[in-house]
């Protein structure tokens, strides 16, 4: 292990936190342009300190990187202990850099509460790189469990019409999957004679109907959260009325925190459980890719579309994991911070269309290529991301990890890469529908074009998008070794 | 052992002179200057803290008057949290009394005279080794609070809450009565030393011993108000004066947790098996009737009186999770999970019951849900703490709640009850919704009541202070932690 002399990893998670903080405190609702310039300066600073994790990242390192462990709650052998490796590396900068994108999107949309909205998510950017970056199992479950108080007043407050019962909803599902994995952690602690070291779990020997349990209680959260069929049903209703800025922290970043747990918890711990049990969630998950994908053709709201995307791509995630080949759990993660991108991407436009027309159904908009031809051209592109066209981001991931199921078999394979063309309907017939043909009412020939605000944003994602799509290598060489390193550890039976 | 000593009892000694000091003075003060009994009060409160503090630093255990008292460190963590929250409650209620003219006027100081005795009756209760000792300092504290929540006279519900109280109060002090001398009965002492020797010696008659044990824990569970003793926790909640609800509801459940430990674990530890399966059921009982009961409140105070039921049984489920043989520091972690879980509990109590009474003014009872509607706006701040309370009750992380669940489950998992570690989760998850329903009406709904929220300073900053240090000991949990499992340990080893 790599002993980090100086804490970039606390700096990550602390200083949005303490942005966060300094702008609930200090800010008032009579001055929301400080707040506003203010909140963009802390994400902005935050994003530029986790800046040198990937500079001094070692990719052929094994295990963990940027070291930090203090004792935190001693009498249960508790420490306040942080790394990361190639699994996780990177969301800890994606969840920097989508922050940004949030406090830009709501530069003049949220008028109301500006000092509450920001706060909220410089703090729960804070947590989130605590998620990805946490080694104790309690650490983990704190990180992982605050992330739902500053969401559920987002989507409660600045959310649209049935707000209410979707942050309830949202609060109470995610809640009831973690409850369990608490109860897995505890049972782990006693095993593994107390400690809640994750690494330690790694290499404990368990047997299999203790593994089947531990693995079911992790699925149950992990699985809430990305979501999985058939216990995604609150996403829809979260994605469609939160305000911009949460769809796009729900779908770039949230998600990923249960797809994160499987690859730090569920396989390294319960190796012969995830063997056992792939089965399962190869279904689990194509019934994702393809039932969801279908769903998502007949939405009629433009935020319930790309939410069933979502879904339907987080499935291609979680098929890939469980395929446990190098290609294909590396396309999954590789898909992940893609999805990141064009799922952010994706709800920025559709914030862009709402915040002119206020409404998001697909019926009342058509045309909208002759009045805003520069938002046409991003909206086509990321679509294309979502349909997962080569050289965009979305190809990479996907193919990856159609390639490592025709390895694992010729058939799953096959399903899946019939999927692909439900991804491509959607997303394509959505810009259809929105983009091109005929100006249909004169509330679209009204629309004004990007401003330059929202033609930053979302050149800066547009850009992200290409160069993930054409020069993937970056990501790729930094998750090869922890990828193997993963599946290797995988592969040994913890059964004697 | 020193039969006399009496620096041990030097707290309840000087808090019992001071009442009566307190209570002459205040006898000649007019109403304008009635705020000199309360900072009298307070500094009575603060001398025995100190009192305390200085007993529990030497990490000691004394007996005195014939093994009847003991001082110990568990004895004196508990005082002086009990100490802090009848304080917080004096704080708090201030105001409120003012409004209702329950510390002026007619009543005079008597509010705080009753607040007083009432701690003292705890404080006894907290250091009693002696069967006799417990039921006075039990019915010292029961009849300063019978009086106090009657204090309202013209009030009907008030009044009726007062009858129940009593009445059910006054039964569970028959049940452990009786209990109790079936035990003398059998083992021939009242002296909880002497009971765990003829206990654990074997010889004493099986089905007498059972049977007091029945009776004993039917009348602990009437004071920790847990199913199916609970009738009266409700009602009188809802009834009493606010100030008086936190009165009963805050610092007696630390006296309660005191006494279930002397008298189960110190007293009768060789019936251990025995009254653990009576707290599984009681536990059970209570999280599933207290949780499910509480969704559909209207009433914020009955909705905590219910929260409460079902948070006791949180502190019961540590409390029959450790093991009484061998007392280091593992095994002992299920009675120091249940310490650390009514510290907190009673800290979180304080915090919401102050939040109502803020919001309380001349005329008007913030009482139901609603009142909390758009606080958000009204204030932020005290939005933010009221928000901090609730996630500390359903044990969302960071705040200190989830760690106290956190120790509970850990210790109810060490005996390796896996299942009902998750009946407990489930039920967690049921409570959130009804905690999560306040912070709903906080900050989404707009405000039913735009009325300036006038707020004294000292209650800002005491509950300033409340919620921060909810949040503080959510991020270093581990020196209360540490404390209280030390007090259990070594409580349990003298």
């Amino acid at each position: 292990m790599m002993q980090s002399t100086f804490p970039l990893l606390s700096l990550a998670i602390w200083l949005p936190i303490a942005f966060g903080v300094f702008i609930l405190a200090v800010g008032r609702d009579t001055n929301p342009n400080a707040v506003r310039v203010l909140s963009l300066f802390g994400s902005i600073v935050s994003f530029l300190v986790t800046l040198p994790i990937v500079a001094k990242f070692d990719n052929a390192a094994h295990g963990m990187q940027f070291v930090e462990k203090l004792k935190w709650i001693d009498i249960f052998n508790i420490n306040y202990s942080l790394g990361v490796d190639g699994l996780s590396m990177w969301f800890v900068i994606l969840t920097a850099f989508i922050t940004i994108f949030v406090v830009i999107a709501a530069w003049e949309v949220i008028e109301k509460r500006v000092a509450q909205y920001m706060g909220a998510f410089l703090i729960l950017s804070g947590l989130m790189i605590g998620v990805f970056s946490a080694l104790d199992g309690v650490l983990f479950y704190v990180f992982f469990e605050s992330t739902l108080i500053p969401m559920f007043i987002i989507i409660g407050v600045w959310g649209g019409a049935n707000r209410v019962y979707a942050s309830i909803k949202f609060f109470l599902y995610t809640f009831f999957g973690s409850l369990l994995m608490l109860v897995a952690l505890l049972y782990l602690y006693f095993k593994s004679g107390h400690s809640f070291d994750i690494l330690a779990w790694h290499t404990l020997p368990l047997q299999m109907n203790e593994q089947i349990l531990i693995f079911l209680a992790f699925l149950m959260a992990f699985a809430v959260k990305v979501p999985m069929w058939p216990v995604h049903t609150w996403l829809p209703d979260a994605h469609v009325e939160a305000p911009t800025g949460g769809s796009v922290v729900l779908a770039a970043i949230m998600l990923k925190l249960g797809a994160y747990g499987f690859l730090r918890f569920s396989l390294p711990i319960t190796p012969d459980a995830s063997h056992y049990l792939s089965g399962f969630m190869i279904t689990l998950s194509l019934i994702a890719v393809i039932y969801i994908g279908l769903v998502a053709l007949v939405q009629t709201d433009m935020k319930k579309l790309v939410a069933y995307s979502s879904i339907a791509h987080m499935g291609f995630v979680t098929l890939g994991f469980f395929m446990f080949n190098d290609m294909a759990v590396q396309g999954g993660i590789v898909q992940m911070i893609s999805h990141g991108f064009v799922s952010g991407a994706m709800f920025l436009c559709i914030g862009v269309l709402y915040d002119r027309m206020h409404t998001r159904n697909i019926a009342d908009y058509g045309g909208v290529v002759n009045v805003m031809p520069k938002f046409a051209a991003f909206f086509v592109l990321f679509s294309m991301g979502n349909a997962g066209l080569p050289a965009t981001s979305g190809f990479v991931g996907e193919f990856m990890v159609i390639l490592g199921a025709v390895q694992f078999n010729f058939w799953i394979g096959l399903l899946a890469a019939t999927a692909l063309i439900l991804g491509a309907a959607y997303s394509l017939w959505l810009a259809k529908r929105v983009i091109f043909g005929a100006i249909t009412n004169h509330h679209v020939s009204e629309m004004a074009d990007l401003n330059k605000r929202e033609f930053l944003m979302l050149g800066l994602l547009a850009i992200a998008v290409l160069a993930m799509g054409l020069y993937p290598a970056p990501f790729t060489d930094a998750m090869q070794t922890s990828v193997t390193d993963l599946l290797k550890h995988v592969s040994i039976s913890k059964l004697h | 052992m020193n039969n006399l000593n009496l620096i041990p009892v030097l707290p309840e000694i000087f808090l019992a002179v001071a009442i009566c000091a307190i209570l002459l003075i205040d006898l000649f003060l007019s109403d304008a200057k009635r705020n000199i009994t309360y900072v009298l009060s307070i500094i009575a409160l603060v001398v025995c803290g100190g009192l305390s503090l200085g007993d529990f630093n030497t990490g000691a255990t004394v007996y005195t008057f014939n093994n009847m008292f003991v001082s110990d460190p568990m004895s004196n963590l508990l005082k002086i949290c009990s100490y802090i929250a009848v304080g917080l409650t004096l704080v708090y209620s201030r105001q409120y009394g003012l409004d209702r003219e329950m510390v002026n006027g007619r009543l005079g100081g008597e509010f705080y005279i009753l607040a007083l005795f009432s701690l003292l009756g705890q404080m006894v209760m907290i250091s009693a080794n002696n069967f006799l000792i417990i039921y006075l300092g039990l019915e010292l504290m029961s009849l300063s609070l019978y009086a106090m929540v009657a204090m309202r006279r013209d009030h009907a519900i008030s009044t009726e809450a007062a009858m129940k109280y009593f009445i059910l109060g006054a039964l569970a002090s028959g049940f452990l009565l009786y209990g109790i001398s079936m035990l003398y009965g059998a083992t021939g002492s009242l002296d909880l030393t002497e009971v765990a020797r003829a206990t654990a010696a074997g010889t004493v008659n099986k089905p007498i011993l059972i049977f007091g044990l029945v009776f004993l824990v039917s009348g602990l569970a009437f004071k920790l108000g847990v199913v199916p003793f609970h009738m009266w926790v409700p009602d009188v909640y809802q009834g009493a004066p606010t100030s008086v609800t936190l009165l009963l509801g805050g610092a007696p459940k630390l006296a309660a947790f005191a006494i279930t430990i002397r008298l189960l674990v110190e007293g009768l530890p060789a019936l251990a098996i025995d009254w653990q399966q009576m707290l599984t059921v009681l536990a059970v009982l209570s999280m599933a009737i207290g949780n499910i009961t509480a969704i559909v409140q209207t009433n914020i105070k009955r909705m905590l009186a219910y929260s409460t039921i079902s948070q006791m049984g949180f502190i019961l489920l540590g409390l029959l999770s450790g093991v009484v043989v061998g007392a280091d520091g593992s095994t002992t972690n299920g009675y120091s999970a249940a310490m650390f879980y009514s510290i907190t509990y009673v800290l979180t109590t304080l915090g919401v019951f102050g939040v109502i009474m803020m919001l309380s003014r001349a005329g008007f009872e913030a009482e139901n849900i609603d009142d909390f509607k758009g606080l958000n706006q009204r204030s932020p701040w005290f939005a933010l703490v009221t928000l901090m309370l609730m996630f500390s009750l359903a044990g969302v992380p960071p705040v200190v709640g989830f760690y106290a669940k956190l120790s509970v489950l850990q210790a109810v998992l060490s005996t390796g009850q896996i299942w009902l570690a998750i009946v407990a989760v489930l039920f967690s998850l049921i409570g959130a919704y009804y905690y999560l329903r306040v912070v709903k009406v906080m900050y989404f709904d707009e405000p039913l009541d735009n009325a300036k929220i006038v707020v004294s300073k000292d209650v800002s900053v005491a509950l300033s202070i409340n919620g921060v240090a909810l949040l503080a000991l959510g991020l270093v949990p581990g020196p209360l932690m540490t404390a209280c499992a030390a007090a259990i340990v070594k409580t349990l080893a003298s």
